[in-house]
């Protein structure tokens, strides 16, 4: 029996990373900003996108996906803000891959210009991930504590954007704003910070603003 | 937790170039994996454990270097590594900077009986 050492050289999540690839040249091309949430359960995401999707309603169609590992709750809550929603339920698994995402791509009506993506709450796993999105914004809710971003430093690190959220605890809550932020910004130096409460809506109007933005210098990159 | 994931899809590669290789069976598996990769070692061979169960790479060990976040200064072109995550250059405290390697999650090779 002959030994033979085989060089490989190959990313684990190489098909992965090639699937979401295509699909961001693909949706980019197609005029639609893609944006993955990512946080930890209970941070407000879905909440957040409540409040986005009234903001954006009167100019902008959007589409969400949405990722939990079972009910599919949170799609039927952006259902009614008349929004396009699928629900992906991975049934265990701890985070949504490209494939997930690239099979819906044909459902997602015309004329969208924003596509969200709700990932598993998990701070951990999806950072790992790429879906195909133009846009990776990480949350974080003020009670669950500043100290976050050095615990999580790769879900920072590969962000685009941090959304502190339920802005309204902070009388209420022991969060150093100043603290997260600066930890945060040490792991990651291009990280947009914005500051958001789903509740009273404060911040909301400046980050439907920078998404607004991005897609148009999006476009213009396609030009 | 998801190298068991992770393992998932090292399996589709394993299997994929021992068959181009027309191997008996896999002996060694070799993986690079970075400190930012976000994968545990430990949890990554305990996968692979479960894995490789009834596959060609049954008999096969396991081993995994770790590689340290590496980052190069734009301005100043100090190389440092910097385990603590912090992206500031130690040298002349620019952020502006590369990461060289310890986000990467490799198959490097492969030892087999053919």
């Amino acid at each position: 029996m002959d030994k033979k050492e085989v060089l490989v050289r190959e990313e684990i999540l190489g098909s992965n990373r090639k699937i979401a690839a295509e699909t961001r040249v693909r949706l980019e091309k197609e005029g639609i900003l893609t944006v993955n949430f990512l946080s930890s359960p209970g941070a407000g995401k879905t909440s957040l996108l409540e409040r986005i999707a009234e903001a954006l309603k009167m100019n902008h169609r959007m589409a969400v996906i949405e990722g939990d590992i079972e009910t599919d709750l949170d799609a039927e809550r952006i259902r009614k803000k008349g929004v396009p929603a699928w629900q992906i339920t991975t049934g265990g698994a701890c985070h949504l891959e490209a494939r997930m995402v690239a099979r819906l791509i044909p459902e997602i009506p015309p004329e969208t210009k924003f596509l969200f993506i709700e990932n598993v709450g998990n701070l951990v796993c999806p950072a790992s991930y790429d879906l195909g999105e133009s846009l990776r914004c990480v949350l974080l809710s003020l009670p669950e504590g500043d100290d976050k971003p050095k615990k999580y430093p790769k879900a920072f690190a590969t962000a685009d954007c941090l959304i502190f959220t339920k802005a309204d605890l902070l009388p209420v809550v022991p969060f150093d704003l100043k603290r997260a932020e600066k930890e945060a910004l040490e792991i990651n130096p291009k990280l947009r910070v914005f500051l958001t409460s789903a509740l009273r809506g404060a911040g909301i109007a400046e980050l439907v603003r920078f998404f607004i933005e991005r897609r148009v210098n999006m476009i213009q990159r396609h030009a | 937790m998801h190298e068991l994931s992770l393992i998932a899809s090292l399996f589709e590669i394993l299997e994929e170039k021992a068959r181009d290789e027309r191997a008996k069976k896999i002996v060694l598996v070799k993986l690079k994996v970075g400190k930012l990769a976000g994968a545990v070692p430990e949890f990554l061979e305990t996968a692979f454990n479960i894995y490789k169960d009834g596959t060609i790479a049954r008999e096969a060990i396991l081993e995994i270097e770790e590689v340290p976040l590496k980052i190069r200064c734009r301005k100043c072109q100090a190389i440092a590594e910097r385990d603590d995550f912090v992206f500031v250059c130690p040298a002349c405290g620019s952020t502006d900077l590369e990461t060289l390697e310890g986000t990467e999650l490799l198959l490097e090779k492969m030892d087999l009986e053919v």
